[in-house]
């Protein structure tokens, strides 16, 4: 077969993924040659770069469709969106670290700190962007790989080595999984290019078992019930702003090709992945939400809480729609922004209280930081969809999506669960405001960083549901699904 | 020639004793050599498919060769997580591993 490859497009299609080698690139050599006084400014360089990137690719450009390298990579403005989306998180959460990167245990890692994060974005782009296994393959490997590390980034905690550990054993696993599962779609199809797969599928026995194989290795990474057993020990061990990197990155993004995949290149299976999706959402809403009752520790709270966020998630893929897309990536946008915030809040208490992760730890935490303990709680009441905070609309798009698609039962047990849901996350708010306590945290002042990241995820969880343009927009976008 | 069959139930013996390697071993070490007879495994998956089902591609060897390259990162990275526990606890029994719990 005589293929001839277009370079012409490299810059058009790939400019993100381009622009985002160029700022590793820069982040590296900073690291490498920066004196003493460049490094007490490398934070914030870092921060403004990420935002340098984020201008300028946060305008879906060019707005149509693109291939390159004969239909490895795909570009379409959708992919678009979603990778913004991905890059402001990013910066969210750099400017949350800059405190635990001050810390004299861990400032001489600062530069692998940023590389390996970056890396990880690098890969997630790449799986996003795949057109063939392949290369969905590799982008996936190269957003877990160095997040292992990322994990295990404060060496000489154990806990941070054991959750490193769980995590990549855990990877590995499923990644192996995952790739037994396309090499029997590799025999029966005879491609690997999800435009020429799509037809050639029928959903024969031997596809119905590598299904189940491709979709308990993603099953992993988005971290659905019966394949989430690392998640919570991973969140608690990780450095606090890992986890939250982790949480909202990774997982967005895994999720939004999961939705890619499964309806571009398995349309042909739909009634076989919609029965599986439909036992593990039921599953992973049901039985996170009865673990996250019983959590004492903050941030292992918010990996269950985040097992059945992705849940949610998978109701607006088991939709299979543009409208199931839309949501999708309107839910992860406003997940984002109020997970984010709660990361933010117990990273920053945790870095000036000496590690104090624990809920009994944050009893009468209004008395003293007010403004953080407001933060904490709209944040929760948005991941928990009270009205009228974003949480709430996003909420409402990815139950009315699937409830188009007539998955009338599902919805119910999703809407009877979101009323679980509200019950720890009130024990939070509940603790920090009426729970009496004779020593609670001291009164402190974060650092500059973390208070703009704060008001941005707030400003997100206030503005971002009563804006109906944001989801108009995503929706004129989300045609190229 | 040896027919396909043979290698594909090598490959498939090689899949489920790494599964079940992986799921009893008690030693990070022993699990990681579990993960990899399940990597392996794949990697003679796409060979075969490749070289019985469709001689003209290069699709599947391409595939392995990725696979190996790939694994070999994780190992590396996993190797280096293993020795970090083991220089924190001197020991690597999964047993050990328990400092988190539900």
């Amino acid at each position: 077969m005589d293929m001839e490859i277009d370079f012409s497009g490299v810059l058009t299609c790939m400019h993100t993924e381009i622009s985002l080698v160029a700022v590793i690139v820069v982040a590296f050599l900073y690291d490498l040659f920066a004196g003493k006084r460049g490094r007490e400014i490398f934070h914030p360089f870092m921060c403004i770069l990420m935002l340098l990137f984020i201008a300028a690719n946060i305008v879906p450009f060019p707005n149509e469709d693109g291939e390159l390298f004969g239909g490895m990579y795909l570009y379409k403005p959708v992919y678009g969106i979603i990778k913004s989306i991905l890059a402001i998180g990013t910066l969210i959460v750099f400017l949350q670290s800059g405190s635990w990167l001050r810390r004299e245990d861990t400032s001489f890692k600062r530069g692998e700190y940023y590389v390996l994060t970056l890396s990880t974005l690098l890969g997630m782009y790449f799986m996003i962007s795949a057109g063939h296994f392949l290369m969905f393959f590799i982008g996936m490997e190269l957003a877990t790989v160095p997040m292992a590390c990322l994990v295990a980034l404060d060496k000489y905690r154990h806990n941070s080595a054991e959750a490193g550990a769980k995590f990549i054993l855990s990877a590995l696993f499923s990644s192996g999984l995952m790739l037994y599962g396309i090499s029997f779609f590799y025999g029966t199809a005879g491609t690997l290019y999800f435009s020429d797969m799509a037809a050639r599928i029928d959903g024969n026995a031997l596809q119905i078992m590598s299904m189940v194989f491709f979709f308990a290795g993603l099953g992993f990474k988005i971290s659905l019930v019966p394949f989430h057993l690392w998640t919570a020990d991973t969140y608690q061990g990780a450095p606090t702003n890992v986890t939250s990197y982790l949480s909202v990155i990774s997982k967005g993004a895994a999720a939004f090709t999961l939705m890619v995949v499964l309806v571009k290149v398995f349309g042909n299976m739909v009634a076989q992945w919609q029965l599986m999706l439909y036992i593990v959402i039921i599953l992973s809403i049901t039985v996170a939400n009865l673990f996250a009752i019983r959590q004492k520790d903050l941030k292992r709270f918010l990996a269950f809480s985040s097992i059945s966020q992705a849940g949610y998630i998978m109701l607006a893929v088991i939709s299979g729609t543009p409208y199931g897309m839309t949501s999708l990536i309107f839910y992860v946008l406003i997940y984002m922004v109020a997970n984010l915030a709660a990361f933010g809040v117990i990273s920053t208490v945790e870095q000036h209280s000496g590690g104090k992760v624990g809920m009994d730890d944050y009893n009468g935490l209004y008395r003293t930081n007010p403004k953080l303990a407001v933060t904490m709680t709209l944040a929760l009441f948005s991941l928990a969809g009270i009205p009228p905070f974003a949480g709430f609309f996003s909420k409402f798009f990815i139950f009315a999506s699937a409830f188009e698609e007539g998955f009338h039962v599902l919805v119910f047990i999703a809407l009877i669960n979101t009323v679980i849901s509200l019950y720890y996350y009130l024990l939070v708010v509940k603790a920090m405001f009426i729970t009496p306590n004779d020593s609670p945290i001291a009164t402190f002042r974060s650092d500059c960083g973390t208070r703009i990241s704060l008001v941005l995820c707030l400003a997100g969880v206030i503005v971002l549901g009563l804006v109906s343009s944001v989801f108009d927009g995503i929706s004129l976008f989300s045609f190229g699904l | 020639m040896i027919p396909m069959e043979y290698y594909l139930v090598v490959s498939t013996i090689m899949m489920f004793v790494g599964v079940y390697g992986f799921l009893t071993r008690r030693n990070l070490l022993a699990m990681l050599i579990s993960v990899e007879l399940i990597l392996n495994s794949v990697d003679i998956n796409f060979v075969v498919f490749n070289r019985f089902l469709f001689p003209g591609q290069l699709e599947g060897f391409f595939f392995s060769l990725f696979a190996i390259g790939i694994s070999a990162a994780e190992t590396a990275v996993a190797i280096a997580i293993i020795i970090n526990i083991y220089r924190n606890i001197r020991n690597i029994q999964v047993k050990n591993l328990d400092k988190m719990k539900w």
